[in-house]
């Protein structure tokens, strides 16, 4: 899931639910300079390319579409593995303006996984014909993440977009991610597990997400916190 | 706690306490997720008038409906193939007449620098022809089916498709998805089952992908609507023509889905048990359909895409009928050798030995059966000068012996047996298994003859013949 950094200042991956007008932000962000190719071992079809902003180099990785990262799909894998292991230095997550309740749920749970999430809330000309307004900074506010609205058709926004993952990844914006709202035995559990998971790993940035991933017999969150893998991710970048 | 935790340690803790939670952990967790995104929304999005979305809702309450669903599908099938029909006759006509003709006059200039008669016929009469054919048969219906259908995919009606469909699915012990996944396989086998890769659960992914081959592709199509026109357009006057050709393409496309869905049954009920699992389909907005974008996608990715696999493909089959006709042992060329050979078992289908030689030799792409079938034919006389689909009936009724029945035991034969070699080799690949791929590959096949056999004795028994 690794890449190979050499060249590239900074890696952001571009994740959301299928129809959103993804492809068409990586494609106006990355313009010709894309390349497609499989995602390791898998037939999952992987694109990336890069973006120039203020004399620093990009490189996009659009995930594969998915409307959750709960499943065994494949897709759903590939996009929660890279997020977790591919350690992006920040995510993209693109929503459909028109329809934000389902949209949020990827969101919601990008969010819950890393801190470094923009929001690109998109399809907002659809939205205005068909008379749906979205509050941005209010919604801001609640993700604790940065919201931009786009219409990447129409390259409406995008400067603004690439202004806030640039802020992003330099450290300039404080995140506050919102957090499932967990109650009940499960909260206990919580509250049992988290302490060990984070006095293995001191400065891992989820361990709350680790700890649900654990309980829900993820198997390859299993492997990364046995092998260690768990902790790099605190580690590195930070 | 005594001591730093060791990774075993939180993994046991988390073992225990995953037991005492119980085993809807994961639906607590969506239900956690759905309830925030759903509270967040309604905070921050304000709806002032949502005229789209009511005329999406009044469309969708007819194009869904119990009643009207299906009906509507099937209507919307029977446009798209009478168009089809109706347009690709003249064209395939003008193309046929040209590229033969460019065919007589690169061998006569062949014969007039002197060069030797093989190398003419080989190049000519073999590799030429081949590709003539499947230009002439399979790009014209192919030119005008591929926007039709792009148009529908377009404006969203696909996901109405499973909608309609997934009763019958749901009856079949299989996922209500596969339906996608199925009218992907309209476009390619290949890419349908690709597509199946949307349905989570194994077992039902599985029956999507041994399932698929049963939907004619792009490369069928043409097939199909060559037969369905020669065959059933002659037979009733010609005002209806068209109307009788595309209903009966329209009937073998019934028979295919029938045919999906009657092997999942039997899939999830014996080899595959279980139970169908449920899921949420999101039936998206209609959208205007993009003309430049249907023009683009059903031209360059598919019709030439299919034309251009069916002329690599091509080329070496007609090479080799060629050769199979100019090799003479005794008196005999092996082409009537070989189809002698395969003749009573081909006329056990309905077929003939032709048409089974045929098939044995367009195995890597299927698509180019007809176009085989007519080289071989054709082929060995170099004598016929066929201009069109008008004259394709001249020759495979008049002169060769072919019955409705024959083109009805081809049509299924076409619409059921193995799956071209891209599609088997995709199965592999996504399945990961030998026998799985086996499987896929020779159990369309068995149907296939078993189907041909049965309509063939039946057909012989009632008609008298």
């Amino acid at each position: 899931m690794t890449l190979d950094r050499t060249g590239i200042d900074h890696v952001v991956a571009l994740a959301g639910n299928p129809n959103t007008g993804k492809s068409t932000v990586f494609n106006a962000l990355t313009g010709l300079r894309q390349h497609t190719g499989n995602w390791p071992g898998k037939t999952v079809t992987r694109a990336e390319g890069d973006y120039l902003h203020e004399g620093l180099r990009y490189r996009l990785i659009d995930l594969p579409g998915t409307y959750s990262l709960l499943s065994a799909s494949v897709d759903e894998e590939i996009a929660r593995d890279f997020i977790l292991f591919g350690r992006p230095d920040c995510t993209i997550v693109v929503v459909d303006a028109t329809s934000l309740e389902r949209n949020l749920n990827l969101a919601l749970q990008v969010i819950e996984i890393t801190d470094r999430v923009v929001v690109c809330l998109n399809l907002m000309d659809e939205a205005g014909r068909r008379g749906i307004a979205v509050d941005h900074e209010g919604l801001a506010a609640e993700l604790g993440v940065p919201v931009v609205p786009t219409t990447a058709r129409y390259g409406k926004g995008l400067d603004h977009l690439t202004a806030e993952v640039s802020r992003m990844v330099s450290g300039e914006t404080v995140t506050t991610p919102r957090q499932l709202k967990i109650t009940g035995d499960l909260s206990e559990a919580l509250d049992e597990l988290v302490p060990m998971i984070e006095d293995l790993h001191h400065d891992l940035p989820n361990a709350r997400w680790v700890a649900l991933r654990l309980l829900d017999g993820d198997y390859a969150v299993r492997q990364a916190l046995l092998d260690g893998s768990i902790g790099e991710l605190a580690g590195g970048d930070r | 706690m005594a001591g730093p935790a060791e990774p075993r340690d939180v993994l046991s803790k988390a073992d225990l306490l995953q037991r005492r939670l119980g085993a809807d952990l994961r639906d607590r967790m969506v239900d956690s997720i759905y309830t925030d995104a759903g509270d967040l929304s309604r905070r921050f999005v304000t709806v002032s008038r949502d005229r789209r979305t009511d005329y999406d809702r009044a469309l969708d309450r007819i194009i869904t409906s119990r009643i009207f669903g299906l009906p509507l599908m099937f209507l919307g099938l029977v446009a798209v193939f009478w168009i089809t029909v109706a347009g690709a006759n003249v064209p395939s006509s003008m193309l046929a007449n040209a590229l033969f003709w460019v065919e007589e006059l690169g061998a006569s200039l062949f014969d007039a620098i002197g060069m030797p008669w093989w190398l003419t016929g080989f190049i000519w009469h073999g590799t030429f022809k081949g590709l003539a054919w499947v230009i002439a048969v399979m790009l014209p219906p192919m030119a005008i089916f591929f926007p039709l259908f792009t148009f529908f995919e377009d404006l969203g009606y696909l996901p109405r498709v499973a909608f309609n469909m997934d009763r019958f699915f749901k009856w079949a012990g299989a996922h209500g998805k596969q339906a996608l996944s199925m009218s992907m396989g309209f476009g390619c086998n290949a890419a349908g089952i690709i597509a199946t890769r949307i349905i989570d659960s194994p077992r039902e992914r599985l029956i999507a992908i041994l399932t698929n081959n049963f939907v004619p592709c792009n490369g069928r199509f043409p097939t199909l609507i060559m037969l369905a026109t020669i065959f059933v357009g002659t037979a009733v006057p010609p005002a209806l023509a068209s109307f009788a050709a595309a209903g009966t393409v329209v009937m073998v496309v019934v028979v295919g889905v029938v045919m999906t869905l009657l092997v999942s049954a039997f899939l999830s009920r014996t080899v595959l048990k279980g139970e169908a699992s449920s899921f949420t389909l999101e039936l998206p907005p209609y959208r205007r359909p993009n003309f430049g974008r249907i023009l683009y996608t059903s031209m360059i990715d598919r019709t030439l895409f299919v034309l251009k696999r069916a002329i690599y493909m091509a080329a070496p089959a007609g090479a080799l009928i060629w050769l199979l006709s100019a090799i003479h042992i005794g008196d005999q060329n092996l082409t009537t050798i070989l189809s002698t050979a395969f003749d009573s078992f081909g006329q056990a289908l309905g077929l003939d030995g032709v048409i089974i030689l045929a098939y044995i030799i367009a195995i890597p792409a299927n698509e180019i059966v007809v176009p085989t079938i007519l080289m071989a034919y054709t082929g060995a006389t170099q004598m016929v000068d066929i201009t069109g689909l008008g004259e394709l009936h001249g020759i495979l009724a008049g002169e060769q012996g072919w019955t409705l029945l024959t083109a009805v035991s081809l049509m299924l034969f076409s619409l059921l047996h193995n799956p071209c070699s891209t599609t088997i080799m995709t199965t592999w690949k996504e399945t990961g298994s030998r026998k799985w791929t086996t499987v896929g590959a020779l159990m369309p096949l068995a149907i296939a003859f078993a189907v041909c056999f049965l309509v063939a004795n039946l057909w012989r028994l009632f008609a008298g013949v």
